[in-house]
């Protein structure tokens, strides 16, 4: 226990949680809106995220040559580069998660199965996809390249302002406005709602269903995708298994704030980030999952269906 | 699609009596001798390559299907999704090494306390737990199986860490038969004398009060508290029991194979387990035998293409959920149609 780091470094933890919290939202929001419309925890969204660092990867020294010892880029170059490979990761995770329901739900949604089958399904994936990876990349840690020099703002009582963690910290509070509009304000997004209160009054009311679903994989995989692009900027590596410990964290984000909620799987992930950061600050780090779960279990037991969630009556699977 | 299960027990039903015993003694003999089976020529097939034939039917496969008949308590029985059920089994295997090693009990009395043990942690995290429905539920168990790994990992000094604890002592001679290394078909009985103390208690379960309040809780929970069946209590025995199955298996993992550690315990092994229920058939105890079989059996018979067995693995789950979606062997058509009813 060592209380004192959180007078001396509190202005760091936090903004350090808020850019880990916001990375935690921006996956949670993959997992939200699959639970918002189909009930089901899409356990093969951590997989999506991995291959969505790899995308932000075989961009960047692949297809652009930039290799890890390479000095930074500057100017337009620097901004094209990233642009391209934040919209290649979203556009490769958002492909991966639609071609996912399509192998593991659709023909389950269709035969009406029981929730646990496609719950298997969905690890079936997840398994398929994590280890094909390993394989694929002998098990080995993949070191990113630096394109971004990582120069700071400044500082604020020891709280460094970088470049790359501001810069996630704007980009991912755009993308969840972006998302709230979308879904409150635009035609598809009152489908989805439509959708995530009933399938069968959706149905009558013309709502291709099959589109929705489709859609809502697609904007899963298209937070999930910006959360690989911030996840490599920021911490520069990556492996086959990456997504499993993020997967989870993010998942408990969602429940946290509440699943199938917008707002809660953003604040949840906020929190999460948050508690992750001061508990491996004053407990150890090795403590830090313990802490999650057990903050987990006293917010669900205050209230049972997380920060900003629905009525118990339906949540019920 | 033909429901195998109905099939089976339409034929069942059509047996009298001392059919039904001569069969049930001579499948128990077969399975009894399996362990010879590798060695036999018409069914060597059966070897597994890498790990001996006998080893694999104690663990995996024996281990799985006993901890699969645990699981199958919590999530077929009374519905309740557990993501954390590992959690039991290292709280059993952890009694018993910690008991053998530290303090010299041999299996047989490490095991009254490894269930236990395990009981009470499935009490412990049930009381919060059960209160929630559905996937917050899975949440929790989910966490739950974390804290128990990492407090194991971090408890250096009880645990021994992320090293373990080495020499456990193999159990005890009964009735003759040696535990050792070079007997693994006694463990391998060991195992099945468990599976069907297992299949018995939850047949019994089943037919008594606690199974029908399962059943009510899995179709319908409101209705199932309005009708007077106390929820949570019987929600917490089902989980409890599971938790014991789970301990005891621990207790019995610990003692065959001398050392663990941390390892063995992560959230891919509940998610295997778990995977084993849906794979046969949630709810149906010879669905459950069958997948738990299948599943731990195939990844060490295809051993051979070594990289790519989980990949294999992991198609076989997407291609049987597809075709299958009710497992090989689905639950009864009756406890079916009523679920179909609730949507």
């Amino acid at each position: 226990m060592n209380f004192s780091v959180v007078t001396s470094q509190f202005a760091s933890l936090v903004l350090q949680g808020v850019a880990l919290g916001l990375i935690y939202s921006l996956i949670a929001l993959g997992y939200t809106m699959v639970y918002g419309v189909l009930r089901l925890i899409n356990f093969a969204n951590s997989e999506v995220f991995m291959v969505g660092t790899f995308t932000v990867l075989f961009i960047q020294v692949t297809v652009l040559g930039h290799a890890v010892t390479r000095e930074p880029m500057h100017g337009w170059p620097l901004i094209l580069a990233l642009a391209l490979s934040l919209i290649a990761a979203m556009g490769v995770c958002a492909l991966l998660a639609m071609l996912v329901e399509v192998v593991a739900y659709r023909r389950l949604r269709a035969k009406g199965a029981n929730r646990l089958a496609s719950l298997i399904s969905a690890i079936g994936v997840s398994i398929f996809l994590s280890e094909s990876w390993r394989i694929f990349t002998d098990s080995r840690p993949h070191a990113g390249p630096r394109l971004l020099e990582k120069w700071s703002f400044g500082e604020f009582h020891g709280a460094n302002f970088r470049i790359d963690t501001m810069m996630a910290i704007f980009a991912s509070l755009i993308i969840y406005m972006v998302l709230l509009r979308f879904v409150n304000g635009s035609r598809l997004g009152k489908a989805i709602r439509a959708v995530s209160m009933s399938e069968e009054n959706s149905l009558l009311m013309g709502i291709n269903l099959n589109r929705v679903v489709t859609l809502t994989f697609a904007i899963g995989g298209l937070t999930t995708g910006a959360a690989a692009f911030f996840y490599i900027t920021i911490y520069e590596n990556t492996v086959f298994n990456v997504g499993f410990n993020l997967g989870i964290a993010a998942f408990t984000a969602a429940i946290l704030g509440g699943i199938g909620n917008l707002r809660g799987a953003f604040f949840g992930g906020l929190a999460l980030g948050l508690t992750e950061q001061f508990a491996s600050a004053i407990i150890g780090s090795q403590w830090k999952a313990v802490t999650v779960f057990i903050v987990l279990v006293f917010v669900l037991l205050i209230k049972p269906s997380g920060i900003f969630g629905e009525a118990v009556q339906q949540t019920r699977t | 699609m033909i429901n195998i299960r109905d099939k089976g027990a339409e034929i069942w039903e059509n047996w009298n009596r001392p059919t039904r015993v001569i069969f049930v003694l001579s499948t128990i003999t077969i399975i009894a001798l399996l362990p010879f089976a590798a060695a036999w020529g018409p069914t060597s097939f059966l070897d597994t390559p890498i790990t001996s034939f006998k080893n694999v039917l104690v663990y995996p496969v024996g281990m799985f299907v006993l901890m699969a008949l645990g699981l199958n308590i919590v999530v077929g029985k009374s519905g309740l999704l557990d993501l954390g059920y590992v959690a039991f089994f290292a709280i059993g295997a952890y009694s018993q090494a910690i008991l053998s090693t530290s303090f010299g009990w041999s299996t047989w009395e490490a095991l009254p306390v490894g269930i236990g043990l395990a009981m009470v942690s499935g009490v412990l995290l049930g009381l919060p737990a059960l209160r929630l429905r559905g996937d917050y539920l899975a949440i929790i168990t989910l966490g739950f199986g974390e804290i128990v790994r990492i407090v194991i990992l971090n408890s250096r000094k009880v645990t021994g860490g992320p090293d373990g604890i080495a020499g456990i002592k193999n159990p005890p001679a009964i009735f003759g038969l040696e535990f050792d290394l070079f007997h693994p078909e006694h463990f391998f009985w060991l195992v099945g004398v468990m599976v069907l103390l297992v299949i018995w208690m939850v047949r019994r379960f089943t037919v008594r009060r606690p199974g029908r309040a399962w059943e009510a809780i899995r179709q319908d929970e409101d209705v199932a508290s309005l009708m007077g069946v106390n929820t949570l209590v019987y929600k917490l025995w089902s989980f409890v029991i599971g938790a014991a199955v789970g301990g005891a298996g621990g207790v019995l993992y610990a003692s065959k194979v001398m050392v663990i550690s941390p390892d063995m315990f992560k959230f891919e092994v509940s998610v295997l387990i778990l995977a084993c229920v849906v794979f046969g058939g949630i709810g149906n105890i010879w669905g459950v035998v069958l997948g738990a079989s299948l599943l731990a059996y195939i990844p060490d018979r295809i051993r051979f293409i070594s990289d790519a067995r989980q990949v294999i693995f992991g198609l076989v789950l997407i291609i049987m959920m597809n075709l299958r979606p009710d497992g090989l062997l689905p639950r009864k058509k009756r406890e079916k149609i009523s679920e179909k009813r609730k949507k």
